[in-house]
C-alpha cells in the first residue's frame, strides 16, 4: 500500500510538472496570439500596412532611435508596425526574424543588414512570399532588396566636415586629420574628397597631417596630443570616426588648447554630449537615425501600396522630410549628414 | 502489487516489485512526457498562432533545427558517459572558415567539405585526447578548446565573411523534397539519427556508454576500456559538428568565424529536455529528438505570436529548468521507492532503474 502511494507520487509529480509546463506554453501562445490576431485584422482592413522593423541587434541605442523615426512615421500613414530582432548582431540570427515576417504575410519590411551576403536568400524568399524590402543604415547585396536608404554619400560627409571646420577657424590656417587606420577604404575615400574640397574652395586652409589612431582610444588620445605639441600654430583637427572624434575631444578638454583649436568630424550625441556642452566641441556631424528610420518607413509603404516599384526616377512622400527620388541601384538618399550643436544635442539619445 | 508474496521472493521477484509493467515503462518516462508536450505545443500552436499552419513553417523549422539536431547526436553519447563537449559552436564556426577559404582557393565544394568534417574531426582528436589519455575533465577542456577553436576560426577570416559557393550546393542545403514542404537535408540527418539510436541502445558499445554514466569504475573492472570509447565519442562529436559547419555555411551562403557562436548551448538544453541526465548513465534518444524539435517549434511558435526573442529566451529557460527540477524530484523519488522496498525485503540488490 504505501508502495502504490510511491509510485502514485512519482506519477502524480510527472503530471504535474507536465501541466504546469504546458500551461506555460499555452499562455505564452494564447495571450501573444491575440495580438497577432489584432495586427492581422489591422493589416486587411483597407489599404494599411504591416511593417516589420529588424535592426541589427534590440537594445542598441542608435536603433532605438531609428526605430522610434519609423513608429512615428507608421502612426502617421496608418497600419501595424512591429520591431524585432535578435539580441546579438550576428547574421544568421536575423534570418529567423526575416522568415517570419514571410509566414506573417508582412507587407514590408525593414532591415539593417549583419552581413550583405548571409540573409540573401532569406530575403529573397520573403520577397517570393509578397514582402516588400527595406534596408536601411546597413545595405545587402543590391539583388536581395527592393531599396536601399542611404544614409549619407562619402560626398556629402566629406564636404559637410570641411564646412564645419572652415567655419570654425575663419577659413584660414593649419588643420589636420585623425583618421581611423591608414588602409580604411571609407575614410581614405572622404579625406581624399576632403582636400579635393579645401584645394578647390578653401586657398587659405591648409591641411597639414593626417594621423592615424587605428579606431583605438588610447591611440587617438595620444596622437591628438601629439599633434598639437608638434604644429604649434594648428587651428583645428578634423576626426572622420566616431572613436577619433570623442577621444581627440577627451584630450582637448583638460589642455590649455580647450576653446583655442576647433574640433569636428563625425561622432555621435551620446559620446560628445560632455565635450558640447563645455565648450571644447562647437558642432559635428552624423547623420539622424531617427529621420532615417522614419523615410524607410515611408518607402516601405510606398513600396507596399504600389506607389513606387524602386525604379530610378520614381518619386515618392514621406511626411515632413518632403518628397525623395529612387536614384540608381534603387537607393534613396537622406540627404546632407545632420549637424549636432548645443541647440539639439539635447533631443538625441544614441 | 503484493507486498506480502514480495517479502517471500527470490531477488529477480523482488527486482520486478519494483520494476513496473510494461506499458508503464514505454509510456510513463521522461521522454514520452517530452513528446506529449511537444504534441501540445504544436496542437496549441496551430489553434492559437496566427500563419503557423502553413507549409512554410516545416521548411523554416527543419533548416533551423537541423544543426542542432545533428549536433546533439554524438552529444546525447556523450552526456551519457557523464562527460561534455563545450566546444561544438566553435568547431562548427572553424569547419565554416575553412570550407570558405578551401572554396575561395579553388577546391570544388565536396573536397572542402570533406577536408572540413576532417578539420572537425581533428578539433574532437584534440579534445578526446586530452580528456582521456591527459585526464582532464571535458567541461576544463571544451571550455578551452571553445575558446581555442573560436579563436582560430576567426583569426583565420577576421571580420569579413566569404559568400560564393556554388549554386548547386547552397539549393541543395536548401531545396524541399519535390511538391513537399520537407527541407531534401533531413534525409541524411534521418540516417544518422537512425545509426546514432541504433548505436546508443542496440549496440554493446550503446550499453558501455550507460555504464560508464553509472560508474565508470565498475565498467572498467567489467571489461570496458573507458578511455577509448570516450575518446571516439569526442572525435564522433568533432567529426559531426564538422560537418554541421559545411551544411551551416551553404544554408546560409556565407563562411564567417562567428558563425554558430552560442550553438553549444543550444544543443544541450535540447538534449537535457530531452531526457538525458547531466549526471550521466540516462537519457534516449526519441527523448532528444524530441527536446530538439521542442525548443525549435516553441521558437517558431512564439515568434509568429510576436514574442520578443528576450521573452523566448525565459520561456525556453524555464522549461528547461522545470524539466531538470522534475527529472531530480522523480529521481529522489526512485530512490526512497526502491530503498523502501529494500527495508521490507531485509536486503536487496542495488541495480538501479535502467530504463
Amino acid at each position: 500500500m504505501f508502495n502504490m502511494g510511491r509510485k502514485s507520487g512519482r506519477f502524480g509529480v510527472g503530471v504535474a510538472a507536465l501541466v504546469a509546463v504546458s500551461a506555460l506554453a499555452l499562455t505564452g501562445c494564447s495571450s501573444s496570439g491575440d495580438s497577432g490576431d489584432s495586427g492581422d485584422a489591422g493589416g486587411d482592413a483597407g489599404s494599411d500596412v504591416s511593417i516589420v522593423m529588424l535592426p541589427k541587434n534590440l537594445g542598441n541605442p542608435y536603433f532605438d532611435t531609428s526605430t522610434g523615426g519609423a513608429e512615428a512615421a507608421v502612426a502617421e500613414f496608418g497600419g501595424s508596425f512591429e520591431e524585432v530582432g535578435p539580441t546579438e548582431a550576428s547574421p544568421t540570427a536575423q534570418v529567423p526574424f526575416i522568415q517570419t515576417a514571410a509566414q506573417q504575410g508582412a507587407s514590408a519590411l525593414i532591415v539593417s543588414a549583419n552581413d550583405p551576403e548571409a540573409i540573401c536568400d532569406a530575403l529573397d524568399e520573403a520577397r517570393d512570399a509578397g514582402v516588400k524590402v527595406v534596408t536601411f543604415d546597413s545595405d545587402t547585396n543590391p539583388d536581395c532588396r527592393d531599396l536601399f536608404i542611404n544614409q549619407a554619400t562619402a560626398e556629402g560627409i566629406a564636404k559637410i566636415q570641411v564646412d564645419l571646420i572652415t567655419e570654425q577657424i575663419g577659413d584660414e590656417g593649419e588643420i589636420a586629420v585623425l583618421s581611423a587606420s591608414a588602409n580604411a577604404t571609407n575614410q581614405n575615400a572622404w579625406i581624399e574628397m576632403m582636400q579635393a574640397e579645401l584645394d578647390a574652395n578653401h586657398p587659405n586652409v591648409e591641411l597639414v597631417e593626417i594621423a592615424y589612431g587605428d579606431d583605438d582610444d588610447q591611440t587617438s588620445f595620444d596622437k591628438t596630443a601629439a599633434l598639437l605639441q608638434t604644429y604649434p600654430d594648428l587651428k583645428g583637427i578634423v576626426s572622420p570616426t566616431t572613436v577619433g572624434i570623442s577621444a581627440a575631444a577627451r584630450y582637448l578638454s583638460t589642455s590649455e588648447y580647450k576653446g583655442e583649436v576647433a574640433l569636428t568630424g563625425l561622432g555621435t550625441p551620446n559620446q560628445m554630449r560632455e565635450y558640447v556642452e563645455d565648450g571644447t566641441v562647437t558642432a559635428f556631424a552624423l547623420w539622424n537615425p531617427a529621420d532615417l528610420g522614419y523615410l524607410a518607413a515611408y518607402a516601405a509603404q510606398a513600396l507596399a501600396t504600389g506607389e513606387i516599384t524602386g525604379a530610378e526616377g520614381d518619386t515618392f512622400e514621406a511626411g515632413e522630410l518632403g518628397s525623395y527620388t529612387v536614384d540608381a541601384d534603387a537607393t534613396v538618399l537622406l540627404g546632407e549628414p545632420y549637424v549636432f550643436d548645443a541647440d539639439n544635442i539635447g533631443d538625441f539619445d544614441f | 502489487m503484493s507486498t506480502v508474496t514480495v517479502l517471500t521472493q527470490k531477488p529477480v521477484r523482488t527486482y520486478q516489485a519494483y520494476q513496473r509493467p510494461l506499458w508503464r515503462r514505454v509510456l510513463l518516462t521522461r521522454e514520452m512526457a517530452i513528446i506529449a508536450l511537444l504534441a501540445i505545443v504544436v496542437a496549441s500552436a496551430l489553434m492559437w498562432v496566427p500563419n503557423f499552419d502553413s507549409p512554410l513553417t516545416v521548411t523554416y523549422l527543419i533548416r533551423e533545427i537541423a544543426p542542432i539536431l545533428l549536433i546533439a547526436l554524438p552529444m546525447t553519447l556523450i552526456i551519457v558517459t557523464e562527460e561534455i563537449d563545450l566546444s561544438v559552436g566553435s568547431v562548427v564556426g572553424l569547419s565554416s572558415v575553412v570550407t570558405g577559404l578551401l572554396v575561395q582557393a579553388g577546391f570544388p565544394l565536396p573536397i572542402a567539405g570533406v577536408l572540413a568534417v576532417i578539420t572537425g574531426m581533428v578539433a574532437g582528436v584534440i579534445n578526446g585526447a586530452l580528456v582521456t589519455f591527459v585526464g582532464l575533465p571535458s567541461l576544463a577542456v571544451t571550455i578551452g578548446t571553445l575558446a581555442l577553436f573560436r579563436g582560430i576560426a576567426v583569426g583565420l577570416l577576421g571580420t569579413t565573411a566569404i559568400s560564393e559557393f556554388p549554386e548547386f550546393w547552397t539549393d541543395l542545403a536548401r531545396d524541399n523534397i519535390t511538391g513537399t514542404p520537407i527541407p531534401v537535408i533531413i534525409l541524411p540527418f534521418i540516417v544518422l539519427a537512425i545509426v546514432f539510436s541504433v548505436l546508443l541502445h542496440f549496440t554493446p558499445f550503446g550499453r558501455s556508454l550507460y555504464a560508464i554514466g553509472l560508474n565508470k569504475e565498475a565498467a572498467a573492472f567489467s571489461g570496458i576500456n573507458v578511455a577509448m570509447t570516450k575518446f571516439w565519442l569526442f572525435v564522433m562529436s568533432g567529426s559531426v559538428a564538422g560537418f554541421a559547419g559545411v551544411y551551416f555555411t551553404l544554408l546560409y551562403n556565407n563562411a564567417r568565424g562567428d558563425n554558430a557562436t552560442g550553438m553549444e548551448l543550444q544543443v544541450i538544453a535540447a538534449v537535457l529536455l530531452g531526457g538525458v541526465s547531466i549526471f550521466g548513465g540516462r537519457g534516449a534518444m526519441h527523448g532528444v529528438i524530441a527536446g530538439v524539435f521542442l525548443i525549435g517549434t516553441l521558437a517558431s511558435a512564439l515568434r509568429l505570436a510576436s514574442v520578443t526573442s528576450d521573452i523566448i529566451n525565459v520561456i525556453t529557460g524555464v522549461l528547461l529548468i522545470l524539466s531538470v527540477v522534475s527529472a531530480s524530484l522523480l529521481a529522489w523519488v526512485r530512490t526512497k521507492r526502491v530503498s523502501a522496498i529494500g527495508r521490507k525485503k531485509g536486503r536487496s540488490g542495488t541495480e538501479g532503474d535502467s530504463a
